[in-house]
């Protein structure tokens, strides 16, 4: 029996013994063992850790952070977003102003203007990059940006009770609409090539290993963070309201919540969660383009999160690295076969391991 | 067709109730002792009248079951009081002053009206404790969600519920393992957590065996006077065991009402149910 009077500390709630173990040893791989790996052995060292292999996993760990966003609507509210992307470009093309305004006049044109403006002839910033120069004030955009869009859209969606595949299918169809925006040039965001040739970040060289390494533990401390604010969200009252959305609305509505507040809060702060990573993700990868907002990246979040398996959060970023990895790999071995290999996988998920890998494992544990 | 007879005619559209001593519209008035009433409401969808100027009252705890054949509006109108459906026409008033016609379904089961579907409907996922949890009477901001804990009053209450609908050794069970007139039990449960001034139950008995029907008997008995109870059923004799006083739907409108031997004798009624 739960003892429901005397409830466990906060501590105990997150995470078991088990858990605890493995957030620690996680948070010693990245933030200590992967620095001393890089940057501290000599590059013909055996266990030298390549910038490669930094740059990859740095990569990785955003999109684990998008996965936690995705899997809090989708695993846990039961809203299906297939338009994610949208956030994750939207808080990268946020930072990305500011690292456009970071380079100063060390552009090709030598101009006060990024050169994708010069190039347009235009002679001043548009009124909405005002202010982007200031770092602080990106961060906040980072945030507000896609906040604002998933408000508007989630408010009049849920209050208009559009569920299921429509809902997922209009999310779709908006994040093919916001990447023709960004195509145009006169959008004002560089057309088609985006953001590119950052300079510096907070006037640091933004390719130095140094930066970098900063730069990758700083992912690292976010993933990890996230994914105990989250597990907090997770085991309070909310979090049981989320799964009552997804198991049965109707009843909940009857019980006399209103799900329309709920799903507008965790949709808004899960597309906050999705800027977050994509501000993490630009230094890093050293470009933002509309391409972010392609159909099939959407999808490939949705992919991530159901590999690892949906409702777990941990499952959510053991997908994002099994999958990402293998594209990583399989998108070098054999570059032609990635998108066969992409939809069986997801295929067999789908009828083999429902739950995902968290499935396997839990099932593994209840064998032992 | 005219309204329950025993309830005297009620004012309920004026603004002039809202003058003196009667309490603000947010909360439920009874004083003139009368829970619920329709007036004339219509429903149509596409022309086909699932409600048909439908006039009926509900007494301050009083337990009423709705009988009437398929087709006869009893799901339809259990919509319009849980604000599921909208009416055409009509007016539905719980208490004196709050008009359920302008109230969405969380605010009118905040209110005080609690639903119990025709199917099982609990949180197959969470524990017994945790769907009362969930239903208990609380603060039902999204902020008090993430950072409010249950207070000594509400756990007592818990347990006590959980007494009542008899899952206490069930306590951390997931509610989908439990059996279809467990899920039953626990589902009128979470509707006694809310505290409801008014229940509405949509063929609680259908699927139990005949053990569980009796002991559900005994349960609304228990009820009775405390909070004012709508049953809608089909089985007749769980009806004969409960009911005081019973409302005959037919197409749409009130057909007979009274007790059982009256509604049961009377001659359209009979018409109706044995066929012309």
């Amino acid at each position: 029996m739960i003892d429901h009077r005397n409830p466990p500390g906060i501590f105990a709630r997150l995470y078991g013994r088990t858990g605890w173990f493995l957030f620690v040893a996680a948070l010693a791989v990245f933030c200590v063992l992967v620095p001393i790996l890089n940057l501290a052995l000599p590059a013909n060292s055996f266990l030298h850790l390549p910038d490669y292999w930094v740059a990859l996993i740095g990569k990785i760990m955003c999109y684990a952070i998008l996965a936690l966003a995705m899997d809090m609507v989708w695993g846990y509210t039961g809203i299906l977003s297939l338009g994610h992307g949208i956030f994750f470009a939207l808080g990268g093309y946020a930072l990305g102003m500011y690292l456009m305004r970071e380079i100063g006049h060390d552009g090709v044109y030598h101009s006060d203007l990024p050169d994708f403006m010069v190039f347009l002839d235009w002679k001043a910033y548009p009124w909405y990059w005002k202010g982007t120069g200031n770092f602080l004030y990106a961060m906040v955009l980072v945030l507000l940006a896609p906040a604002a869009l998933a408000l508007f859209f989630g408010f009049f969606a849920f209050r208009s009770r559009i569920k299921g595949v429509y809902f997922s299918i209009i999310t779709q169809a908006l994040t093919v609409a916001l990447m023709l925006l960004f195509f145009r040039n006169e959008t004002g965001f560089g057309g088609n090539n985006g953001f590119t040739d950052f300079k510096r970040i907070l006037g640091y060289p933004i390719a130095t290993p140094g930066t970098r390494m900063v730069l990758f533990v700083t992912t690292a401390l976010t993933m990890l963070g996230m994914l105990l604010v989250l597990r907090y969200v997770v085991t309070s009252k909310f979090g049981r309201i989320l799964m009552a959305i997804r198991d049965a609305e109707s009843r909940l509505m009857f019980t006399g919540y209103n799900p329309l507040l709920y799903k507008l809060a965790i949709w808004t702060f899960s597309a906050m969660i999705a800027g977050l990573a994509g501000a993490l993700y630009v230094p890093q990868v050293g470009i933002i383009n509309p391409g972010e907002m392609a159909s099939g990246n959407s999808i490939e979040i949705a992919i991530w999160t159901a590999v690892g398996g949906r409702g777990t959060l941990v499952g959510a970023l053991i997908g994002a690295f099994i999958v990402n990895g293998a594209k990583s790999w399989f998108t070098q071995a054999f570059p032609d076969y990635w998108l066969y290999f992409l939809g069986a996988l997801f295929v067999l998920t789908t009828l083999f391991l429902p739950k995902g890998v968290m499935g396997l494992i839990d099932k593994a544990r209840a064998r032992s | 067709m005219s309204a329950d007879s025993k309830s005297p005619a009620v004012d309920v559209g004026g603004s002039s109730t809202f003058g003196h001593a009667a309490p603000p519209p947010g909360e439920l008035d009874t004083s003139h002792g009368v829970v619920l009433y329709l007036e004339e409401v219509t429903v149509s969808f596409d022309g086909f009248k699932a409600l048909n100027s439908l006039s009926f009252s509900v007494d301050v705890g009083e337990l009423r079951c709705i009988i009437g054949p398929n087709g006869a509006g009893k799901t339809t109108m259990m919509d319009v009081i849980t604000g599921k459906t909208r009416p055409q026409l009509g007016k539905v008033f719980f208490g004196q002053t709050m008009d359920l016609t302008k109230m969405r379904e969380a605010e009118i089961a905040q209110a005080g009206i609690g639903r119990k579907f025709q199917k099982p409907t609990v949180f197959e996922h969470h524990s017994v404790f945790e769907n009362l949890e969930l239903a208990i009477k609380a603060d039902r901001g999204v902020w008090h969600s993430l950072f409010g804990k249950l207070n000594g009053e509400q756990l007592d209450r818990i347990d006590e519920i959980l007494e009542t609908v008899q899952l206490q050794e069930f306590a951390d069970r997931r509610a989908g393992l439990l059996s279809h007139g467990q899920k039953q039990w626990l589902e009128i449960g979470m509707l006694l957590s809310q505290d409801p001034k008014l229940l509405l139950l949509d063929e609680p008995v259908a699927g139990m065996t005949d053990h569980e029907t009796i002991r559900t008997a005994e349960l609304l008995k228990t009820l009775e006077g405390k909070h004012s109870i709508v049953v809608v059923e089909h089985d007749m004799g769980f009806v004969d065991s409960i009911a005081r006083k019973v409302t005959v739907l037919h197409e749409g409108s009130v057909l007979s009402e009274g007790t059982m031997d009256k509604v049961q004798n009377d001659e359209k009624v009979i018409e109706v149910y044995l066929g012309r």
